[in-house]
């Protein structure tokens, strides 16, 4: 598949912008300024980017406690998102979600979620939505190799296969859950071999690879607009932080990490593009120029927001 | 007036509700072609075909879940539960997502979702069939708990759940089924959060909740003839409470007593209870009485089972209580 220059250097750069929010946010974690718990993103920025491409604004996406990347490559504006990080009033969700709650329904985004394969029958019922619409609109349901052991799992694949539900299942598989092993926590080595136990394609690809990803989507998603049901994609990947910040990653080798960290999917990417003709060193510098700016700005207007004040405590429970 | 049993109360309600709105479905274990375990959705199929009622597979997480998904991208489902006890493998989708969500958001979320469940002992069905759970969903931000107990009130207070933007739960005991009152045939919608004065009286209140609603209406015959004269108040909604209107009543009889079928334990009638001694300590002239079932599971057996479940008998000798009788 011959993917255009323009989308290339279109994820490439969302990837970036993936990989300089959360590097800012570790740094602003670490100054305190940034309350509670944050689960970061970079090094599986292929996964979001590979599969946003292929979606369109009003396509759904549901994400998870590691989610920043989704929302920046579903399209997330990086102010509202870093003013909720920081808990101010401005934020996504007016300073009540933070970073495992961020959404924008209105892009699509039904949330990041704080609880483990929370986020599969959310997905499953979002698509159950567009098809009986009659719209052909699909869903990308993102989730890790720790949420393929919930039971959830199991009902929303399944509940999505025999209803033939437009849903994209992609699995992150960045090999631990927190510190366990996804080799001590299934049988099997894929987990993309459980999408025969739905009678629907299970694909699995190189997570660092975006444009392996990209085309896994594209085809998954083909075939969800198309009215053929879900695809379970499996992206074998790799976090470059901890769990969360200030995990103290004992149960991971620094060779694995080592030889992880040279196949950062943004340098693949770079190396390509340049090879490719596509990219120079200068443009590099631009766009890196533009995103720094950008999450210069994001932080200005987190850093410059209120906070909300006590008596909004009691909005947004109900609606009247 | 045309009177109906309460399934067929709701029945109609639902049949009603799908023909006003498109975007209405109605998803559940056997409520298709078997027209729901206690006959709720019976025919809805024929009318409204797979799309819209939806037999699903026994995968009560999915259930809910799904129509936490469906709500947010623009559908009201009306969901059912079988029975309200398997609720402990569906709950994360009922109690972190669907009632936080609009929260968490920051109140970009609508989420219309009912969860249509049954409660309550009777059956003889046992200790994972026949629990009354209100208090947990009442404990919990962001969702409303709708426990009608009659036929008039299950019709409209269903047709008010389906209309209502948020995640109700929408209590059906069991025993209430068969028990038929006057509705009306055109579509009519009772407030959440609104108590309904079942009888009206002056010596004790006596506050009850589905069927023991009928229980204490048959108590306060009884003690009528002893010259007692009770107010028996139904809230209805247990989630919007109306405090407001049990206070009135209280502040009238000075008296109450509180009757579920929960266990009593950290039931809804504590809730009550201590919101009177709080709101309205001055106007008791004795102390309150709350009664539920003992701290137990529900048990199989017939003797036992009746044992467990609060009766008349137990209404009546709380109130001679309070009344000093």
């Amino acid at each position: 598949m011959a993917i255009e220059k323009e989308l290339l250097l279109d994820m490439y750069t969302r990837m970036k912008t993936i990989r300089a929010f959360e590097t800012k946010v570790a740094e602003l974690f670490a100054a305190g300024k940034i309350p509670g718990f944050v689960h970061l993103y970079a090094g599986e920025e292929a996964v979001a980017v590979g599969v946003c491409a292929n979606l369109r604004p009003d396509d759904y996406i549901t994400s998870t406690h590691r989610g920043h990347g989704h929302l920046i490559a579903k399209g997330g504006d990086l102010k509202l998102m870093m003013a909720e990080l920081f808990g101010k009033r401005t934020g996504y969700c007016k300073g009540k979600g933070g970073s495992m709650h961020i959404a924008d329904v209105d892009l699509g985004i039904l949330g990041a979620n704080g609880i483990v394969g929370g986020g599969i029958p959310i997905a499953t019922g979002a698509a159950l939505a567009l098809k009986y619409k009659g719209t052909d609109g699909v869903v990308a349901c993102f989730f890790g190799d720790g949420a393929a052991n919930q039971g959830t799992f199991h009902e929303g694949l399944n509940m999505a296969s025999i209803w033939k539900l437009p849903v994209v299942f992609v699995c992150e598989n960045n090999m631990y859950a927190i510190s366990f092993s996804q080799k001590k926590s299934m049988n099997v080595p894929d987990i993309a071999e459980r999408a025969k136990a739905y009678d629907i394609p299970g694909v699995v690809v190189d997570g660092n690879d975006v444009i392996a990803v990209y085309e896994a989507a594209n085809e998954a998603v083909k075939r969800a607009r198309a009215g053929e049901g879900p695809t379970l994609i499996e992206c074998k990947t790799y976090r470059h932080r901890g769990h969360f910040e200030g995990d103290p990653m004992i149960y991971r080798s620094k060779e694995e990490v080592e030889e992880w960290m040279k196949k950062d999917p943004i340098l693949r990417l770079e190396k390509r593009l340049m090879e490719m003709g596509y990219l120079t060193e200068e443009d590099k510098k631009k766009i890196e120029a533009d995103i720094n700016a950008r999450i210069e700005e994001a932080v200005r207007f987190a850093e410059e927001s209120p906070f909300p004040s006590p008596d909004e405590l009691l909005e947004d429970v109900y609606t009247e | 007036m045309r009177k109906l049993t309460f399934a067929q109360a709701l029945n109609e309600a639902l049949r009603q509700e799908m023909r006003r709105d498109p975007n209405i479905y109605v998803a559940g274990e056997d409520v298709g072609v078997y027209g729901g375990i206690f006959g709720v959705t019976a025919n809805l199929l024929e009318e409204f075909g797979e799309e819209r009622v939806r037999d699903t597979p026994i995968t009560e997480s999915a259930i809910i879940g799904s129509a936490v998904g469906a709500a947010a991208a623009g559908l009201r489902p009306v969901v059912e539960l079988m029975f309200v006890d398997f609720i402990g493998v569906a709950l994360d989708q009922l109690y972190n997502q669907a009632a936080k969500m609009k929260y968490m958001f920051g109140g970009k979320a609508k989420l219309p979702i009912v969860v249509r469940t049954t409660c309550g002992a009777g059956m003889r069905a046992a200790a994972q069939h026949s629990q009354s759970l209100e208090a947990w969903f009442m404990h919990v931000p962001g969702l409303k708990v709708v426990t009608p107990s009659t036929p008039y009130d299950a019709k409209g207070l269903l047709i008010s759940s389906i209309r209502d933007d948020n995640p109700v739960v929408f209590i059906e005991h069991k025993m209430l089924y068969g028990i038929e009152g006057e509705v009306p045939e055109e579509p009519y919608t009772i407030p959440l959060g609104k108590a309904d004065v079942k009888r009206e009286g002056s010596d004790a209140t006596v506050v009850a909740t589905m069927m023991m609603v009928h229980k204490a209406l048959s108590a306060a015959e009884k003690l009528a003839q002893d010259g007692i004269s009770i107010e028996v108040v139904d809230p209805r909604t247990l989630s919007p409470l109306d405090m407001e209107t049990i206070i009135e009543s209280v502040k009238k009889t000075h008296r109450l007593v509180v009757v579920h079928e929960e266990v009593k334990f950290a039931g809804s009638g504590a809730e009550i209870a201590a919101s009177v001694a709080e709101e309205a300590f001055d106007y008791l002239d004795a102390p309150i009485k709350r009664i539920g079932a003992p701290f137990t599971p529900v048990p199989f057996s017939p003797t036992l089972e009746d044992a467990f479940i609060p009766s008349e008998e137990d209404i009546i000798s709380a109130v001679k209580e309070v009344v000093g009788g």
